[in-house]
Formats: structure tokens, C-alpha cells, sequence
């Protein structure tokens, strides 16, 4: 094992490296922040076992029983059932190690199967009626002033009390 | 994804977020983050590996209730696999990181994108 094998993939340094041998002069700029924002679990006011879970993933969801239609180019938040099974779900990322995994088992990356045992093992009250997907942007100025915004009006239509979200 | 867990974290909602992207994430800075050293697309666990997924979930949800600090990192205790090498050619040219019809969708955004930018709109 080499010493970068040993530790996790420095997807910065790979990703500017990569497009600098494509002939990219100017490298992406990662958000980053000093501060982190904090809402501490106690503020939510009720025991975990009480609470209704939002859930939240960059993976393009689609319904297995929907007739395809053209991609929103606006690509905006959607949402779904979360009652739906998983089995009627499927992802349409393309942006994944294709090389290592596949997208096959939506519990990886969108985990419904698991929070409906937990809500029926007392765990978790409930899981928000339904899951919000966001795509991943190059733009973060349309993630931080209208898909962020957008996903906040949902959960608090939804009652959502706390959020999992899950990143492809 | 992690500036939308910022988002709802200001705004009131308590988060956590899986990922597999360890530098990207906590370079932008989340509350909470579970990482597993897995390949991209597998944040909440292994395929079809049931009790690793609800592990990784449980994981989340007890860091849920009990960081007391913004920027927390719990790491899974799994291995994708015991031969690393998948690591090494993430991004390289023996494996370009998306196919080249999502190439040319993924540059076309870009441009627009930067279209978008030189008018100053959204």
C-alpha cells in the first residue's frame, strides 16, 4: 500500500491535478469556510425517538414507474415519496467512482430502508412524507441562494426536526 | 451538499451528512460528517450490505444527538476492501472520472455557467 492509498483520496489536490493536465489554467475553487454554523440537538426539544427525520441526497432520483422525461435544465430541487420502496427508485448520477461501485442498492446512498426499521424499532419517531434531491453544482452561488433555500421551506412544510443528508 | 447542511444548521434544523469525499467536505466545514474511506457513491455503505448500511446510519444518528461542537468527523470503522488500490487511479487518465457523454454535458453546464456569471445573473 502506498502512503496515499494508506490514507483517504485527496479529491482537491486529484481534481485540480487532473484538470491542469487537460490544459484547465484556473483550478475550481471548493467552498470553504471558517465558521461552522451549529444548531445543537438539545434546541430540537424532544428525545430522538420522537423526532421526523428529513432526508436529503445529491443522487438524481427517479421512479422506475415514471415515463422518462426531458432533465429540468435548471436542474432545481425536486422531491419525492419517502414511502415509496426502494425497489421503485433508481439513481441517474453520473458523477460516482464507476470503476470501484455501481448505484444499484439506493440504501447506499438514499438509506429509506433503514430509517423505516428504525422508526418501527422506536429509534426515530418518523421520516418526512418525502426526500429532497439537490444536485451537485458547479454554480455554489445557485446552491447557497436557491437550492439551500429551497430544501429549508420544504422540512419546515414537512416539520422536519433533523436531517440526514447523504452526498454521492 | 454541504452548503445546504450549513443552510439548514443556521436556520435551525440539526444535520448530519454522509460522505465518501473527506478533504472536499471538511474543507467547506459541516456540523456533522460521517466519513467512510469508500469509493464515491457510497455514503450510507457498502451494496447490499444491510448491517454495514444501518451501522453507518446509526453512526449518524447517535453523532445527531451527541456533538456538542460544530465540525465533528466520525469515521466508519470499514474497509472497502483490504487492497487499497482502488484509490490510485481515481481521477487519472486510465479513469477518467465520468464517461464522455457526461463530459460533454458536465462542460456544457460549466459554459453556461460562466455565461451566466459574465451577465452577473443567476
Amino acid at each position: 500500500m502506498s502512503d496515499e492509498t494508506a490514507s483517504h483520496v485527496r479529491y482537491i489536490d486529484k481534481t485540480r491535478a487532473y484538470y491542469q493536465a487537460e490544459g484547465y489554467a484556473k483550478s475550481y475553487e471548493w467552498a470553504h469556510f471558517d465558521d461552522i454554523p451549529f444548531t445543537p440537538f438539545a434546541s430540537v426539544g424532544r428525545a430522538l425517538s420522537r423526532c421526523r427525520v428529513g432526508v436529503v441526497t445529491t443522487a438524481e432520483m427517479a421512479r422506475r414507474d415514471a415515463e422518462a422525461g426531458s432533465d429540468d435544465t435548471r436542474r432545481l430541487v425536486y422531491s419525492l415519496p419517502t414511502d415509496l420502496p426502494v425497489e421503485q427508485l433508481y439513481s441517474k448520477k453520473a458523477s460516482y467512482d464507476r470503476y470501484a461501485t455501481s448505484l444499484d442498492d439506493v440504501d447506499c446512498y438514499l438509506p429509506l430502508t433503514h430509517l423505516h426499521s428504525f422508526i418501527a424499532a422506536g429509534r426515530i419517531g418518523a421520516v418526512a412524507p418525502r426526500f429532497q434531491a439537490i444536485y451537485s453544482e458547479y454554480n455554489q452561488h445557485k446552491t447557497l441562494i436557491v437550492d439551500a433555500p429551497e430544501i429549508l421551506k420544504q422540512m419546515r412544510e414537512d416539520r422536519v426536526d433533523v436531517a440526514v443528508l447523504a452526498a454521492v | 451538499m454541504s452548503l445546504a447542511a450549513r443552510h439548514l444548521e443556521a436556520n435551525g434544523i440539526p444535520t448530519v451528512l454522509f460522505g465518501c469525499a473527506r478533504d472536499i467536505v471538511e474543507y467547506c466545514a459541516v456540523p456533522r460528517f460521517v466519513f467512510s474511506d469508500f469509493p464515491l457513491g457510497n455514503p450510507t455503505g457498502k451494496p447490499y450490505d444491510l448491517d454495514m448500511q444501518r451501522a453507518v446510519l446509526s453512526l449518524g444518528l447517535d453523532l445527531l444527538v451527541s456533538a456538542s461542537a460544530p465540525g465533528t468527523t466520525v469515521v466508519t470503522p470499514y474497509e472497502w476492501s483490504a487492497d487499497h488500490s482502488w484509490k490510485d487511479e481515481v481521477f487519472s487518465k486510465a479513469q477518467p472520472f465520468l464517461d464522455p457523454e457526461a463530459t460533454r454535458t458536465w462542460l456544457e453546464r460549466k459554459e453556461k455557467y460562466r455565461a451566466v456569471k459574465r451577465t452577473r445573473t443567476i
